[in-house]
Parts: C-alpha cells; sequence; structure tokens
C-alpha cells in the first residue's frame, strides 16, 4: 500500500507526466471522434497516416520548441523566430533561383548560406539581448516586425516559388519509411540534448536562468551564454524556415512561420519548462510540440476554420500557465496531499 | 549630484523632443510644402489610434507591464462593430458601447490574470494577442465593409481651424484622451501608484499602496483605450478585418520607448510618448514626401530609432545600477572589515 502510493507519487512528480497525460487525452478524444486517426498504410514503403502526418507536420514546430527551450531557460524568450524562418526561407530561395529545375548555387552551399544568416540573426538577437542589456522579448520584438520586412526585400515582395526537385527533399522526403525531416529533428535533439547533459553548458544555462549575476560572479561568462541561445535557437528556427520552404516548395516573406513563436512558446511551456527560466526540458518540449501539432490536426480533422485554433491554443495556454502558477500549484499539493495522507 | 539625477530622468524626453524638431526642421528644408501646417494635422489625423494606444501602453509600461494584445484588440474592435452595425443592424449607439465593454473586460481579465496568478504580463497578453485574432476569424473570415450613415457622417466630418486646415473628429477623441490621461499620470492617486509600482513594487506594497487594484486597473484602462483605437480605427477605414494592424504592438511600444519611457518602469512621461509616436509619423510622411522608397523602410527605421532609444535607456539603467551594486559591495565589505578586524579571511576559515 505504502509503497504504491510512493510510486504514484514518483510518477506524477515525473516532469513528463503532464504532459504525456495531455497528449494522452487529445489522443483519446481523436480515438472516439475521429474516425480512422490511428490507421497506420505502407504506400510505395513510406509509412502514411494520421499519426506520422503530426509527426511530419510537427517537425519544424519540434525543431523551434528545442531552440526555444534553451532560451527561456535563460529566463528569455525569442520572439523572432517566425520572422527568422522568413529570412532564411527566402535567402534559400533566391539561392536556388531560376524556374527551369536547375539551381543556380549548390545544393550544399544554399543550406550553409541560409543557416548562416539565420545565426547572423542569433547574433543580432543575442548581442541585444547579452550587451545591449535589452529585455529579451523587445529586443527579439525588433527582429519579428523588422524580419517580414528585411526577407520581403529578399523575395521582392513576391512569393518566389522553388522548382529544384531535390531541395524538396529535406522537408518532404522519406528516408527508411519514415519522412526525412523526423531525422534532422533526431539529429537537432540528440545535438542539443548531448550539449545540455554530456557538457557543462547545460548547467551553465540553467545557472544563468536561475540568477544571472550570481552565475557572472561564479564565474561563468553569461553574456556569452546568452549569446549562445539565441544563436542555436535562430540556428534551429533557420533549419524549420528550410524544412517549411521545402515541404511547401515555396518561401512566402509575410506568411511562413507566421505566429510560430506562439507556437513555439506554447510547446516549451507545456513541455514543463518554467518561463521564469532555470530548469530545462527538451525531451517535455518535443512532447509539448506534439501536443501543440496534434492539437492542430484535430481541430481541422473537425473541420473548423484554421483561424479558430488561434482561440483553442490561446485558451491552452492560459490554462498551462495558469496550472503552473504558484497559487495553483500550492492549492494542487493540498488536495494531492491531504488524499495521500488519507490511504 | 542631485542635479545630474534629475537630468538623467528628462535626458531621454529631451533627446525625443530635440529629435522631433531636428526632423521636423529637416523636412522643411528638404521638401516643398511640408512647413504646411495640414502636414502636420496630417499625422495627427492618421495616427489617431496610434496616439491613444501609446497612452494606454504608457502606463502599462510604466507599472512595469507590457501589454502585447493591443492590436488584436483594435482589430477584434473593428471586426465585432463592423459586424454588429452591418450583419445584425445594431444602431452605432448601442455598437460602439458594447465594443468599449468588450475591450474594458478584455483587460480587466488579463489584469486580474496577472496580478492574481502571478503569471508574467508578457505570457498573459501574449495568449490575449492570439485569442483576439483568432475571435475575428470566428466571427468574420472576410473585411467587412462599413456602410452605415452615421459612421461615414462621422468618418467624413472636418472640423475646421482657423486659416482653412482642418482635423477629423478622431483628433478631438484623441486630444481628450490625452487631457484625461496627462491628469491622471502627474495628479491623481492611481497615477502616483503607477509610477511608484513600477519603481519598486516590494516598496510600494510596503508603502500601502493599492497594488493589486492599480496593476488590475492599468490593463483595464489600457483595454479600454485599444478598444477606443479600435473605434477610431474603424471611423479611418470604414471596415472591420481580423488582420488589421498586424504588428501594432511594436508600433506602440517603439512609441513609448522613443518618447522616454523606461521599460524598466517607473520613470517616463504621457507626453513624451505623443512625440514618440509624432517623430514616427513624421518619418512615414518623410518616406511619403521622398516617393522613390519603398513604405516598409518607415518600419526598418523606426525600429533602427527604437533600437537607439533602447539602447541609451539601458546605458541610463545599467550605469545606475552598477553604481548602486558597487556601492553596495564596497558597503558590505566595510562592514565585515568593521565585525572581523584587520584580517577578515581569519574568522572564514575558522568558520569553515
Amino acid at each position: 500500500m505504502v509503497d504504491s502510493t510512493s510510486m504514484w507519487t514518483r510518477i506524477r512528480s515525473h516532469h513528463l507526466f503532464w504532459p504525456l497525460m495531455a497528449l494522452a487525452l487529445i489522443m483519446l478524444f481523436n480515438l472516439i471522434f475521429t474516425p480512422g486517426f490511428f490507421k497506420l498504410e505502407i504506400k510505395d514503403g513510406h509509412l502514411f497516416g494520421s499519426l506520422i502526418d503530426i509527426l511530419n507536420r510537427g517537425a519544424p514546430l519540434m525543431l523551434l520548441a528545442i531552440g526555444m527551450t534553451m532560451v527561456i531557460a535563460t529566463a528569455g524568450v525569442d520572439l523572432s523566430v517566425g520572422a527568422v524562418i522568413a529570412i532564411c526561407a527566402a535567402v534559400a530561395a533566391r539561392l536556388i533561383g531560376n524556374e527551369t529545375g536547375i539551381t543556380a548555387t549548390p545544393l550544399i552551399l544554399v543550406i550553409l548560406i541560409s543557416l548562416g544568416v539565420a545565426i547572423l540573426c542569433g547574433i543580432w538577437n543575442g548581442l541585444l539581448v547579452s550587451r545591449g542589456n535589452i529585455q529579451p522579448m523587445v529586443a527579439t520584438l525588433v527582429l519579428m516586425v523588422a524580419g517580414r520586412g528585411i526577407a520581403q526585400l529578399i523575395t521582392d515582395g513576391q512569393i518566389l516559388t522553388i522548382y529544384y526537385e531535390p531541395y524538396y527533399f529535406i522537408g518532404g522526403g522519406y528516408l527508411f519509411g519514415l519522412p526525412f525531416s523526423l531525422y534532422i529533428v533526431a539529429g537537432v535533439f540528440l545535438f542539443a540534448w548531448l550539449l545540455s547533459k554530456r557538457t557543462a553548458i547545460g548547467l551553465f544555462v540553467e545557472s544563468v536562468g536561475t540568477n544571472d549575476s550570481s552565475s557572472f560572479y561564479s564565474g561563468i561568462s553569461e553574456k556569452n551564454i546568452k549569446l549562445f541561445v539565441y544563436v542555436f535557437c535562430a540556428l534551429c528556427a533557420g533549419i524549420a524556415g528550410l524544412v517549411i520552404s521545402s515541404n511547401i516548395k515555396s518561401a512566402d516573406a509575410n506568411n511562413a512561420g507566421l505566429l510560430a513563436e506562439l507556437d513555439a512558446i506554447l510547446a516549451v511551456v507545456i513541455g514543463g519548462t518554467l518561463m521564469s527560466g532555470g530548469r530545462f526540458y527538451l525531451g517535455g518540449s518535443v512532447i509539448g510540440a506534439i501536443i501543440v501539432q496534434s492539437m492542430t490536426t484535430t481541430i481541422y480533422a473537425l473541420g473548423v476554420p484554421a483561424e479558430v485554433a488561434y482561440v483553442v491554443k490561446a485558451l491552452v495556454v492560459l490554462v498551462v500557465v495558469l496550472l503552473y502558477s504558484e497559487m495553483v500549484k500550492v492549492a494542487m499539493d493540498r488536495i494531492f496531499t491531504r488524499k495521500e495522507t488519507q490511504t | 549630484m542631485e542635479k545630474l539625477q534629475v537630468n538623467r530622468k528628462f535626458l531621454p524626453l529631451i533627446i525625443a523632443m530635440s529629435l522631433f524638431v531636428l526632423v521636423y526642421a529637416f523636412g522643411m528644408i528638404q521638401y516643398k510644402g511640408f512647413s504646411s501646417p495640414q502636414v502636420f494635422l496630417n499625422i495627427l489625423i492618421d495616427n489617431a489610434f496610434l496616439f491613444i494606444t501609446c497612452i494606454g501602453m504608457t502606463f502599462v509600461i510604466l507599472s512595469e507591464g507590457i501589454d502585447l494584445s493591443v492590436g488584436a484588440v483594435i482589430a477584434l474592435t473593428t471586426v465585432v462593430s463592423a459586424y454588429m452595425v452591418e450583419k445584425m443592424a445594431i444602431h452605432p449607439f448601442i455598437a460602439i458601447p458594447s465594443v468599449l465593454l468588450m475591450g474594458t473586460l478584455m483587460g480587466l481579465v488579463m489584469g486580474s490574470i496577472i496580478y492574481f496568478f502571478k503569471v508574467q504580463p508578457f505570457i498573459v497578453t501574449l495568449a490575449g494577442l492570439f485569442f483576439a485574432r483568432g475571435m475575428c476569424f470566428v466571427i468574420s473570415t472576410e473585411a467587412i465593409t462599413i456602410s452605415h450613415p452615421f459612421y461615414r457622417a462621422v468618418s467624413l466630418y472636418r472640423i475646421y481651424l482657423p486659416g482653412g486646415y482642418f482635423i477629423s473628429v478622431s483628433v478631438v477623441i484623441f486630444l481628450v484622451v490625452l487631457v484625461v490621461a496627462l491628469y491622471l499620470a502627474h495628479l491623481s492617486n492611481f497615477g502616483r501608484a503607477v509610477y511608484a509600482i513600477g519603481g519598486n513594487e516590494h516598496s510600494a506594497r510596503l508603502m500601502g499602496l493599492p497594488v493589486g487594484r492599480t496593476k488590475i486597473l492599468v490593463y483595464t484602462q489600457n483595454g479600454f483605450l485599444s478598444a477606443l483605437a479600435g473605434v477610431v480605427f474603424s471611423l479611418y477605414t470604414l471596415s472591420g478585418y481580423g488582420w488589421y494592424v498586424n504588428g501594432l504592438e511594436l508600433d506602440a511600444i517603439a512609441g513609448v520607448v522613443i518618447g522616454g519611457t523606461l521599460l524598466t518602469g517607473g520613470v517616463g512621461y504621457v507626453i513624451g510618448s505623443v512625440f514618440g509616436v509624432l517623430i514616427m509619423g513624421l518619418i512615414q510622411t518623410i518616406v511619403i514626401f521622398q516617393g522613390t522608397l519603398n513604405s516598409w523602410w518607415t518600419r526598418i527605421v523606426v525600429g533602427l530609432l527604437t533600437l537607439f532609444f533602447i539602447l541609451i535607456q539601458g546605458a541610463l539603467v545599467s550605469g545606475k545600477r552598477k553604481r548602486l551594486s558597487v556601492a553596495r559591495i564596497e558597503e558590505s565589505w566595510e562592514e565585515q572589515e568593521d565585525e572581523l578586524g584587520a584580517d577578515p579571511t581569519k574568522n572564514l576559515v575558522a568558520d569553515s
């Protein structure tokens, strides 16, 4: 009896418990209300089905969430990820250029230059936050709006269509039966995970997020850590930009990654990382991204207009944020501890 | 030293005012017809909604908060009022107060969540942004044109000033809001509490100021002003659409910041924000007068200008903080030396 209670407490207090519960809830909803949701089939050696679809479409969001987790862990936030997606997609489309189906620039250079531009965006944000002492929200807000202007400058205000076939592989290709974008996500996740668990950087990031001046006094160069997380976040956004533009075969300065910021922040917050910084959970963020994407897919499957999804997401943000707030936490703890002492 | 402190406080405001004069002088020298008072009045007419939004935002930023929902609330107001007037045939005399009430309630709810649940204003108002934008499209995915005679009459009404120059009804609304805001900020208990909370929330609480009520009121007031700006905007465009004023949050924050209000709260003036918007309006007018520049150059210049002012403020604030913390460290060392005698390390070693 005692054993099972403590086991239950341990499971409940695990950081992935609530995200996984939420995911299970959405899946349960779909099991009842969306026919054929769990059907998986193999066509031409590729796996197809709603579940794979969620993972495939959710790939850019997972990438954003991984980058955003690091930023939020330093008690910051990056609102410019959507703009970086647009810039990066615009650069890639411009470099590929002509409509003949041949690329003007070798693919490897396209990728490297686009990601280089994304890194520049990250350096800009990072310098403003770490050296300019500007609140992260305001510093990144500048690029959030100006970035779309820059993307429009690159595309001449038009939607650039990409005709170069090999480029489609990044976001639409399949490898060993699974979408290629998932391998990209896995690679970025592994990199971030190794960085945070196998090197001291994870510890430094958490330390800076908890208290940046005490981190500084204990010898951590908090400015460089902050610079690093914004660069990493922008790089993730850049990769997401490549995946998105390759998937929709075009670069749209106005709409690519529009309002992606909220989705990314939502995913991170659902994943259990607090907006106030400190402990961060990369795995939680990825699950959070899957939850957000499942929500979106479910809303579409129900035949509700796409924009209405914003209302639902706004309400979910609110519920999640309230769940994590001190007041509710104290109340919850009181309820649970009372129940446990009774049993 | 005392005098220097006051100078530092006024510095951003003085810079903003000088910048306004400079840009205006530049325009007058560079372009023919720029000196006509109507050019200036047109800036007021075209930006009336932005002035109103910035005044509300000033209070929010003074209280060390932020409101990202303003643009979305403006869009929602235009959509709801257009829908009520056109699709439901409700008279504007009922529709306008209803949307104002709606905006006020949204502000009240956001303010309450921020205060009672201790959630960062940024995330709550971001949720507000998405909620309001989403609601726009729940109501209508298309733009709705307002053709009601009352709206048209108010929209086209010109108030003539001596010399044949004119302003619109929106400008009058803005001026009334400005006068009330100046009173609230500098002559009322509410304004004093806002400044105190922005300066230091903890000591404001210790002083017995109603922190919770003031904070909630700030967001409520801003919700009302956003809705009012939405009404003014629907008068300006005579339509309602969910993607209107996308990204206005930055413009509002930019206006406030250029006007010399510190983003860390507690320091700034309502009148500064008016100058902030005026400068942005002037830049826009110059881009139009130039004729060869693309319109988004305005945004880029405004962005850079905002950055410039944020950096100035950053330098001012961090300078202040650095001096404070150095003084504090020195103080604590002196205290330690007093307590421990000549060699402080001896006792520390013994302790461990």
